[in-house]
């Protein structure tokens, strides 16, 4: 017994050995950089000469600034395209998957709607600024049904470049919510489904009574994984709009990259990093926790 | 989760570990080295790139083949020197310069705007090289949009780079387009490119194509164009080289960016520009798809190549008949690094550019601009009906009537990405007024040269 017990603490610091490497690994790449940007955040530096040290003023200038402050206005915006609506159709999507599971068709649909995740996301946001240009397939498509009111260069115009690079985002990850939500569909037991039917439910009956309760943890990542792609969003939109026209597709992400690469304040940049990194927190832990599980 | 009590401490250790040690540093970047600006002051006659091998390190602008095969004939005539070249586009170059130059300085670099290297001491000073190979008796205003003074100010004061030639920009069109509405000359005034703007309108051709989109505010060269048609270029320039007390929201620029709101509200240019980037106005021009391009003669060799005889070019015309006419023209910018291994070598190649004949011929035919050099230096014969013979014709025209402006778009860093880009696209979409975005851009203007 006695043997026992003082080999316990031995055996725990072999463990922290063995995590070791990772743990240096992640203090070294992770832990580094982020305490760097902290630091930096309050100093007035353009990356290469002599720092100033200038307290919390480029915090304060995060609020003050009006096109700071609309960059993360659009990020929340991004929100509905790249969140809500890959999660709201990804349901309905997997749903219908789900009632089709037996026949090929389901196998081609998933891999039609997952092929967006296996392509870069710069590549997907050059083919979509092709069809969404004033001469791509969007238009073309408007002025053969006879809506030619309508063309206009979507990535190009103050009203739809928002919206145009939502629709990019949500394209981009509707695939991945109803993989996810399909694989959770596949954990739900059949004879729960039996059950309901047996007391004369209907299909809408049995998805709000069964399918989405028992897929909450499933939504719960979803949720979490879509709110972080809109809210640090920079890809898609670098490669489609560059933050334009007029700043009307600005988001932090980008807005950090143009003040520490083109702007040179890389304290500034540092400090809405920080805010971002802030941000996407206060986020995603609320949603972490409205849909844990409540056994857990 | 039964890890939950040890993983939080630990990682909030982790944590407050990082952030102490970051702490315990002093500020960041008191430590970069500056190398002593002041060096290289003094005439050096005697740089060569010797009889050892050497290897010259390049850093050069992607899409533009000039400044490789120069290097290459250069290696022809010096077989000892070879060149280990990386090429990034311009933008990447921007972002990259400062880095770069302090960490793994390249012996020749192709530069966006000096003025803020300067600053950290990342470039050599030339002026010893140019007193040693006599390119200060070279007309002056060729050297002047590369020298930074002290206090931050361009135009004069020690040189920090050259260029390996210069060029210039205006109006291209297509003439096959321009003949259809009876256009054979260029216009003189800025009334008749007006008439001719709106008679291609009527003829339901798209007038102007200009890209506008994403990052690159396109519209700039239209409305730099027109503030020279309207007002003194040497005032533009002051703005540009930072001169104390200089504004670009004058009563001229005013006249001019109200001007070029008038060709917008009139449908003159393509309805898409805020969507456009430079490859897709590059695209249309050559496809035939509209009648003007605003753009530089970098573009003259392409589109002899491209749409030959097809292609014409002419200067803005001034206000009044007769008037001085002007035009964007800033040297293609190389610099050395202060920390360069091959500093005198580097200079060498940089002379030999603007003086060697092999050199001047592949300047004007492959890059489609004037050479740098003395006034009297050989020029290549250019066959007459091409668009390069235009663009050297125009540049001449520019040299007697001092018109050379630098772009407005290289003031500062930050101003092309950040001020003149989003406030033309919103002029483009009628969301700004002429008088607000000159104001905006000035305001922002200030804050920039402040720092």
């Amino acid at each position: 017994m006695v043997a026992h017990r003082a080999r316990r603490p031995r055996r725990s610091w072999g463990g922290w050995l063995f995590a070791a490497p990772a743990i240096l690994v992640y203090a070294v790449f992770v832990l580094r950089p982020l305490a760097l940007t902290v630091q930096y955040s309050f100093y007035d530096w353009n990356g290469i000469g002599a720092s100033t040290f200038v307290g919390v003023d480029n915090y304060q200038r995060l609020f003050t600034d009006p096109e700071l402050f609309a960059t993360i206005v659009h990020a929340l915006e991004l929100i509905i395209f790249f969140s809500f609506i890959p999660v709201v159709l990804g349901l309905f999507v997997a749903a219908a998957i789900r009632g089709i599971a037996t026949s090929r068709l389901a196998t081609v649909a998933r891999v039609v709607l997952f092929l967006p995740q296996v392509i870069p996301l710069v590549a997907a946001g050059i083919m979509w600024s092709w069809l969404l240009s004033s001469t791509g397939l969007a238009n073309a498509l408007l002025s053969a049904v006879g809506l030619d009111g309508l063309t206009r260069a979507w990535l190009g115009d103050f009203d739809t470049a928002l919206p145009a690079v939502g629709v990019i985002g949500a394209w981009v990850l509707v695939g991945l919510c109803t993989l996810l939500l399909l694989a959770g569909m596949s954990k739900i037991d059949p004879a729960l489904y039996e059950a309901a039917r047996l007391d004369g439910a209907g299909p809408i009956r049995e998805f709000w009574s069964i399918t989405l309760p028992s897929l909450r943890q499933e939504i719960g990542v979803c949720v979490t994984v879509t709110v972080i792609a809109a809210l640090a969003s920079f890809d898609i939109i670098f490669v489609s709009t560059q933050g334009g026209p007029g700043g009307s597709t600005s988001v932090p992400g980008l807005e950090i990259y143009y003040l520490a690469f083109s702007e040179r304040e890389v304290g500034m940049a540092s400090a809405l990093a920080v805010a971002l990194v802030v941000l996407v927190l206060v986020c995603v832990l609320p949603i972490q926790r409205l849909t844990r599980d409540g056994s857990r | 989760m039964a890890h939950r009590p040890i993983r939080r401490p630990l990682l909030a250790t982790l944590t407050l570990a990082g952030l102490i040690a970051a702490a315990a540093c002093s500020g960041p970047g008191s430590d970069a080295g500056t190398a002593d600006a002041s060096a290289g002051a003094s005439p050096v006659t005697n740089a060569t790139c010797g009889t050892e091998p050497v290897t010259m390190k390049g850093y050069f602008e992607t899409g533009f083949p000039v400044p490789k095969a120069l290097t290459t004939e250069f290696t022809k005539q010096f077989p000892n020197v070879t060149w280990d070249i990386r090429e990034d586009q311009f933008a990447v170059i921007t972002q990259n310069a400062p880095r770069v130059l302090a960490d793994d300085p390249p012996d020749l670099m192709r530069l966006p705007q000096v003025s803020e290297l300067t600053k950290d001491g990342l470039l050599k000073n030339l002026d010893g090289y140019a007193q040693g190979f006599g390119w200060d008796k070279w007309p002056a205003s060729q050297l002047e949009q590369m020298r930074v003074a002290d206090s931050g100010e361009r135009g004069d004061g020690p040189l920090y780079a050259m260029g390996i030639n210069f060029s210039m920009t205006g109006v291209f069109y297509n003439k096959k387009l321009a003949a259809q509405i009876g256009m054979t000359q260029p216009p003189a005034t800025l009334a008749e490119f007006d008439a001719v703007l709106d008679k291609a309108k009527k003829a339901g051709l798209v007038p102007i194509n200009q890209f506008n989109g994403g990052a690159t505010g396109g519209l700039a060269f239209p409305l730099q164009n027109l503030m020279a048609a309207y007002g003194d270029p040497a005032k533009i320039n002051d703005w540009i080289y930072q001169k104390s007390g200089a504004t670009i929201d004058t009563p001229a620029n005013l006249q001019a960016a109200q001007h070029l709101e008038k060709w917008i509200k009139a449908g003159y240019f393509a309805p898409d520009i805020n969507s456009q980037d430079y490859a897709t106005m590059m695209s249309r021009f050559i496809g035939g798809k509209n009648l003007f391009i605003f753009d530089g003669d970098w573009e003259s060799g392409n589109l002899d190549k491209q749409m030959a005889g097809n292609a014409g070019f002419f200067l803005m015309p001034s206000a009044t008949a007769g008037g001085k006419q002007a035009a964007m023209s800033a040297p293609l910018t190389f610099g050395i690094g202060s920390k360069s291994k091959h500093a005198d070598c580097a200079a060498f190649f940089l002379n030999w550019v603007a003086t060697n004949q092999q050199a001047r011929d592949i300047d004007v035919k492959i890059g489609g601009s004037h050479p740098m050099g003395p006034a009297d230096a050989f020029m290549p014969d250019v066959a007459k009906d091409t668009v390069t013979a235009a663009t050297l014709d125009a540049g001449a025209k520019i040299g007697q009537d001092n018109g050379a402006m630098d772009f407005i778009a290289n003031a500062t860093g930050a101003i092309y990405a950040k001020s003149w880009t989003p406030q033309l696209q919103k002029l483009a979409a009628g969301q700004q007024t002429p008088k607000a975005l000159l104001e905006s851009v000035q305001k922002d203007y200030e804050s920039q040269v402040k720092r």
